[in-house]
């Protein structure tokens, strides 16, 4: 009988909870998120709020509903651009070879030498902090390696048997790279999209804990825990919630990719 | 004299040993020598000869897949297909049957998807599978079933010429019989010509009307079976078959 994937289960059951958490707090929240409340400041847990308050007296719940959503959006768009990006190149370059693919991958090199949090910080330094910008910086830092992991699958399939047939039936290069090739690199994609937004989630709370990511007042998991980081001894539920939230997050989308890494 | 569907005249190829590392000087080896011969319509010519002899980069040249070589390849029908020898490699793992089966259709345009559809599934009857296999992806399948599968998607574009290089040497030997009995059948039905690339002589023998004999990129014998098998005249040929037990 085959063994349960208790991997894939828990992770997915994980992200699925995580997933209607955040697309609740886009509709949804007991208090406005920024609305603050004088006389509610450092409140504790109480039915109106359900994780008490911070130092302005807003609602950490409402907060945190928010943040997560913020934290999906940064995570999930910066993943869109690098898997987007990283296909496109990483498919040309092993396709075709040649002159091409030694310049992009030297370029690629380049920038993979780079951590992504400095280079997410050139860029915020050159054209300004916010959401959108943090996303297409760290989109850019994460190209690379997924260009990497493509081309390489690229190179491997592109001399199989299957491949010299689709060309002897007549199809396109075009047609080859991305109808015949590309779903045989999906499964090893997959699970390194899912690993690129754990670290994409991770390095967003970073960019937010530095001051450069999500702007205030507009909460964000990592904003959050910037914020937090002055009250940490007076009221350490403050740090400790939101930082409970990444790690579920993060935690969810590893162990579904080490159940899907399983499955193959 | 039926018409000619292939024409390969004087072909040479080498190929650059890359010998940059330890500090020689590159070398030219030369694996066709001078190739020469000719296959009509309809005709089923087998190539033997052992391993790394250049019957694969034969095939490679012919195909077009080899573009480095001296000499002239001539075809007077459409584009050749082919089988290749291992079954599982040959088959894409993340399409169903029916849409390998469909491709090459769809890509030389101009039918309909309800022709198509029909066209799939007659293959698949004539192949000796049952409709049903459409649905299915190649890691469901038989060794047996998948050459199967193969050789219909290579017939799907009406080929005048079919190379098949070494089609049932990965598959055991009842399966052999029946693929062979296979391409047998789908020969005398649709007057396909054949290039049979084998090192099996036993396999070559069942199967062709002509054969040669190659050994180091040279064809050292040529004739109909009954002249190789009974009256072999080079050397080689005759090691040949003594190995073989025949």
């Amino acid at each position: 009988m085959k063994k349960k994937n208790w991997n894939l289960l828990i992770g997915g059951l994980l992200s699925g909870i995580m997933l209607l958490f955040i697309v609740v707090g886009f509709f949804y929240t007991p208090c406005s998120p920024e609305a603050m409340d004088n006389a509610a400041k450092f409140a504790g847990v109480s039915a109106k709020h359900l994780m008490g308050c911070d130092h302005f007296g807003r609602d950490i719940f409402s907060r945190i509903l928010k943040g997560c959503g913020n934290t999906f959006i940064v995570a999930f768009g910066t993943v869109l651009i690098g898997t987007l990006c990283g296909i496109f190149l990483g498919a040309f370059t092993g396709y075709y070879g040649g002159v091409l693919d030694e310049i992009l991958m030297r370029v690629n090199d380049a920038v993979f030498a780079f951590p992504s949090i400095l280079l997410a910080l050139v860029f915020v330094s050159l054209f300004g902090g916010g959401k959108y910008n943090i996303i297409l910086a760290l989109g850019i830092a994460f190209v690379p390696s997924f260009a990497r992991i493509v081309r390489s699958e690229f190179i491997r399939c592109k001399n199989m048997d299957y491949v010299k047939s689709a060309r002897l039936m007549g199809a396109g290069d075009l047609r080859i790279m991305f109808v015949h090739i590309l779903p045989n690199v999906m499964p090893v994609l997959v699970s390194s999209v899912l690993i690129g937004f754990n670290n994409a989630v991770l390095a967003e709370a970073g960019m937010s804990y530095l001051g450069i990511g999500v702007q205030p007042p507009e909460a964000s998991l990592g904003r959050m825990l910037s914020e937090a980081q002055s009250y940490l001894f007076s009221k350490p539920s403050m740090a400790f919630l939101p930082g409970l939230m990444i790690v579920l997050l993060v935690l969810g989308f590893s162990l579904m990719s080490e159940g899907l890494k399983r499955e193959r | 004299m039926s018409d000619l569907v292939l024409e390969v005249k004087n072909v040479s190829s080498y190929y650059r040993e890359n010998r940059r590392l330890s500090g020689k000087r590159a070398e030219r080896k030369q694996v066709l020598k001078n190739v020469s011969f000719s296959m009509e319509a309809g005709e089923i010519l087998g190539l033997v000869g052992e391993s790394g002899c250049g019957k694969t980069t034969l095939s490679r040249a012919i195909l077009g897949f080899l573009k480095d070589y001296e000499g002239e390849i001539i075809h007077y029908s459409t584009k050749p297909q082919m089988i290749f020898q291992d079954p599982y490699g040959s088959l894409n793992p993340s399409k169903k049957l029916g849409w390998i089966l469909e491709e090459p259709l769809k890509n030389a345009g101009g039918f309909t998807a309800e022709e198509r559809r029909k066209r799939v599934f007659g293959m698949l009857r004539q192949t000796g599978l049952t409709e049903d296999f459409a649905e299915r992806y190649p890691s469901q399948l038989s060794g047996g079933q998948r050459q199967r599968a193969c050789i219909g998607a290579a017939l799907m574009s009406a080929p005048a010429l079919l190379i098949a290089d070494e089609p049932v040497s990965a598959l055991d030997v009842t399966i052999q019989a029946q693929v062979m009995e296979l391409l047998k059948r789908l020969h005398g039905e649709r007057n396909i010509a054949i290039l049979f690339i084998s090192h099996d002589l036993r396999v070559v023998y069942q199967m062709c009307d002509r054969i040669m004999i190659m050994k180091d990129g040279e064809i050292v014998e040529s004739g109909t079976r009954e002249e190789i098998y009974f009256s072999p005249r080079h050397e080689y040929t005759k090691l040949l078959l003594q190995a073989a037990g025949i």
